[in-house]
């Protein structure tokens, strides 16, 4: 019954978007006001089919309905509904059908916001996104089939992987990171009808600016809960492994920062409009190759499901975007009219930009080929190999420590050109604020070069983004008076967008500083502590009161309870646990995190025997905390920046 | 040449140099932080290759090999695919769910003597029950399970 209904609503929604190609195309070249009006309408139409066939989807998760094939897959009559309700993105079938109707929503939403704008380059627009929405859909109703019908349904299934089941966030993280990846697509639509047209005008582009700052939000922040989700449920004591699946949400994430930067020059100088418009089309391409990583199963990961064909129609679907992409840039790069730029010289905001582009280019490129060469080196070798860290950490720390620098040096310069004098006055107090951290920090007796210079340039950034910041609301104060609370709430209100940058500059310095100082300054051991006894570590005493264990419907929870001690003083209980799933034949640990203001403590069970000791790898970690401050201020920042004026539609 | 000609031809020639650079650090870094997913016949096959060299080593506890050392705070256990085994010494103590004749991947190198000096341990995590490929003697099972863990 179910089955019947999803196949109806997604070959409905399939047949929506495949006329929806035709009918934007009709519109994009003749430029009828109803064919415009008819190409808004299916993407609309698409969008409720999804809508309905993913709410049926969840109706056969939530009631068991083991006659839809992703049911019987996926699903258990143990699983709480939460779960269930979630584990429509925990498996290959239901995860596709998800990104189609991601796409759709996104697609609608872009329909809507420009239905009053220049009708032919949002056509253009729409053709790119419905194709992109063919083949997902394309998909779901082909190889990836969700809602196959199963006879005679098996009485219960295995439920979802248990690593999954482990932690809310899974409830969270996917469904965030999708909305970065997906939403990809509608820059890149904007992108290549911009090009298709010939016309990259002010409008055009702040739009443009918009749906990628909202992108970049969700992908941040998709990215940033992955991470605190692999902290918090996989117990290895990090949060950040250079695994091809991470890699492959990093990638889109550094072009798309450099396109939004880049962006930022073309709207406001009238330059690097082949940078900017590339960066965002490579942009969708690695979210594609990301998807194609992730849900092939070419990688052996927690994120990458059993093999299916669906890796090749990935793979040919990535070659067509690739080469049509190329071919539009080649053929119609010189067409896009911008207007005539003013010039800059070399010590300029501009030249700024240039280098932070440059930076993060060449970042994702050695990313990228650290994540490709396995695959490379398996096709043609055979053998399987990975790429370690140190690989990637050797770049990413001289890359990052550049890029960081410009956060600072960048906002300090002013456009066009920026004399010797100006630029020394502009940087005099920030750079120095900045040594007098660094050189603290040494002097304090933080062992290592990284920390202290992580301090210093997160010190120098800070300095110049609250400078930044506070400079229009001096201005104002200046020349129209009135209390210091009105004009800072009028500067939010003029330039919300710039002072979001500058909160999001922020949030990279915290997140930099606390990157540098958890990897840098980690201490690892291992405790195996009796019952009733209390065993010292690095400072803190821990006293193991027995172990316990909790019958939850779905699995068993054995944990051990510790009571934490630093100085005499009592911290707090830890609990790290070991869980047995019926599905599973082996245990999963949870670990237990203690957070605190200047480290974190972080307990994961090797071995707990019951009613016997407890072995447990016991991790120290400086300022993990300040990693999601800044992260989450990064995100906060961007976000502020993509609200939509009232004014500023499409 | 012009002046604007000039500064684009220097401007292109370092770009070029600067890339050559970084392709080149890139070969070379890339070499260095390899890590081999091997079973003990390619971990035997690959000689001398192997001695330092970062290496995942999956395959299957034999069972009787295990021999605890001293204190319980390391053991030595043998590795096996059917067709070779390798001797695995691992400091620290093992998972809970660690047993003989269970499927395992180690981390870690080979030494001169011939024995694997582990410093990871891991149990393979199978969710369902999947045979071994018995035909070319791989087993790729115990990595498509302990990733990320």
């Amino acid at each position: 019954m179910i089955s019947t209904l999803g196949q109806l609503l997604i070959h409905a929604a399939l047949i929506a978007s495949a006329a929806g190609i035709v009918v934007s195309g009709v519109a994009a070249v003749r430029d009828s006001a109803q064919a415009h009006a008819l190409a808004r309408r299916l993407a609309y139409a698409a969008a409720a089919a999804l809508t309905l066939a993913t709410g049926a989807m969840e109706w056969a998760l939530i009631t068991h309905d083991f006659s839809v094939s992703y049911v019987a897959e996926v699903g258990s009559l143990a699983t709480p509904p939460i779960i269930s309700v979630v584990s429509l993105w925990s498996s290959l079938d239901g995860s596709i059908l998800f990104w189609a109707l991601v796409l759709a929503l996104y697609q609608a939403a872009f329909a809507w916001r420009t239905r009053d704008a220049q009708p032919r380059i949002a056509s253009w627009a729409l053709v790119m996104l419905q194709i992109t929405l063919v083949f997902f859909t394309g998909l779901v109703v082909s190889v990836a089939t969700p809602f196959a019908p199963l006879s005679p349904a098996p009485l219960d299934g295995p439920g979802p992987n248990a690593l999954l089941q482990n932690h809310l966030l899974m409830a969270i993280h996917p469904p965030t990171l999708y909305l970065g990846y997906v939403g990809m697509a509608v820059p890149f639509a904007m992108a290549m009808a911009a090009l298709l047209t010939g016309r990259l005008d002010a409008h055009w582009m702040r739009s443009m600016r918009a749906w990628s700052l909202w992108v970049w939000s969700f992908l941040t922040l998709g990215i940033l809960l992955g991470g605190w989700w692999s902290y918090e449920v996989l117990g290895w004591g990090g949060y950040w492994a250079w695994d091809p699946v991470e890699n492959a949400s990093l990638l889109p994430w550094l072009t798309l920062t450099a396109a939004m930067h880049s962006l930022v020059v073309t709207s406001r100088r009238r330059r690097f409009r082949s940078w900017t418009l590339s960066l965002i089309i490579v942009s969708f391409l690695l979210t594609l190759l990301g998807t194609f990583m992730t849900r092939s199963g070419v990688f052996n990961s927690v994120h990458s499901f059993t093999q299916s064909p669906i890796g090749p129609l990935f793979l040919s679907f990535i070659a067509i975007v690739l080469v049509g992409s190329l071919a539009v840039v080649a053929l119609r790069l010189d067409k896009v009219e911008v207007g005539d730029p003013p010039s800059y010289q070399p010590v300029s905001r501009e030249v700024m930009f240039l280098l932070n582009n440059l930076l993060l280019s060449t970042f994702a490129f050695t990313v990228l080929y650290g994540s490709v060469y396995p695959l490379v080196n398996q096709a043609i070798f055979g053998s399987q190999i990975s790429v370690g860290g140190p690989y990637f950490e050797r770049f990413a720390a001289p890359l990052s420590i550049g890029l960081l620098a410009l956060l600072g040096v960048g906002p300090s310069l002013s456009w066009g050109r920026t004399g010797p004098g100006t630029a020394a006055r502009q940087l005099a107090a920030p750079v120095a604020l900045g040594l007098v951290a660094g050189v603290g920090t040494a002097l304090a007796g933080v062992s290592g070069w990284g920390v202290p210079l992580a301090a210093g340039l997160a010190a120098f950034i800070v300095t110049v983004s609250l400078r930044e910041m506070a400079a229009p609301v001096m201005a104002a104060l200046r020349k129209e008076g009135g209390t210091t609370a009105a004009q800072v709430a009028r500067a939010w209100l003029r330039s919300r967008r710039r002072q979001g940058a500058h909160i999001a500059h922020i949030g990279t310095a915290i997140a930099a500083l606390a990157i540098t100082a958890s990897s840098s300054h980690k201490v690892e051991g291992e405790i195996t502590i009796e019952p009733q006894q209390t065993v010292s570590w690095e400072g803190y005493d821990f006293t193991f009161t027995g172990d316990e264990q909790v019958r939850q419907s779905y699995r068993i929870n054995h944990r051990a309870n510790l009571i934490v001690r630093r100085a005499a003083a009592e911290l707090g209980a830890m609990e790290p646990s070991m869980n047995y799933y019926a599905t599973m034949s082996q245990p999963l640990g949870t670990p237990a995190v203690m957070n605190r203001v200047s480290e974190d403590l972080y307990l994961s069970v090797v071995r707990l025997v019951p009613e016997g000791s407890v072995t447990v790898r016991a991790y120290r970690q400086p300022l993990v905390v300040w990693l999601w401050i800044g992260g989450m201020l990064m995100v906060l920042g961007a976000a502020l920046g993509a609200w939509p004026k009232r004014d500023a539609r499409p | 040449m012009s002046p604007e000609q000039k500064r684009r031809g220097a401007l292109l020639l370092s770009l070029m140099v600067g890339a050559a650079a970084l392709g080149f650090l890139m070969f070379g870094s890339l070499g260095d932080n390899l890590v081999y997913y091997w079973s003990p016949t390619e971990l035997i096959d690959a000689g001398t290759k192997a001695q330092g060299a970062s290496i995942r080593l999956g395959g299957m506890v034999v069972p009787g090999s295990v021999v605890w050392d001293e204190g319980g705070k390391s053991l030595t256990f043998q590795v096996t695919d059917n067709e070779n085994t390798v001797t695995v010494h691992n400091r620290g103590v093992p998972p809970e769910m660690f047993r003989e004749g269970i499927g395992t991947v180690v981390e870690g190198t080979i030494d001169r003597a011939g024995v694997f000096q582990a410093t990871r341990l891991l149990v393979s995590h199978n969710n369902e029950y999947r045979a071994p490929d018995q035909e070319d003697g791989h087993m790729d099972d115990p990595f498509k399970s302990v990733e990320g863990l």
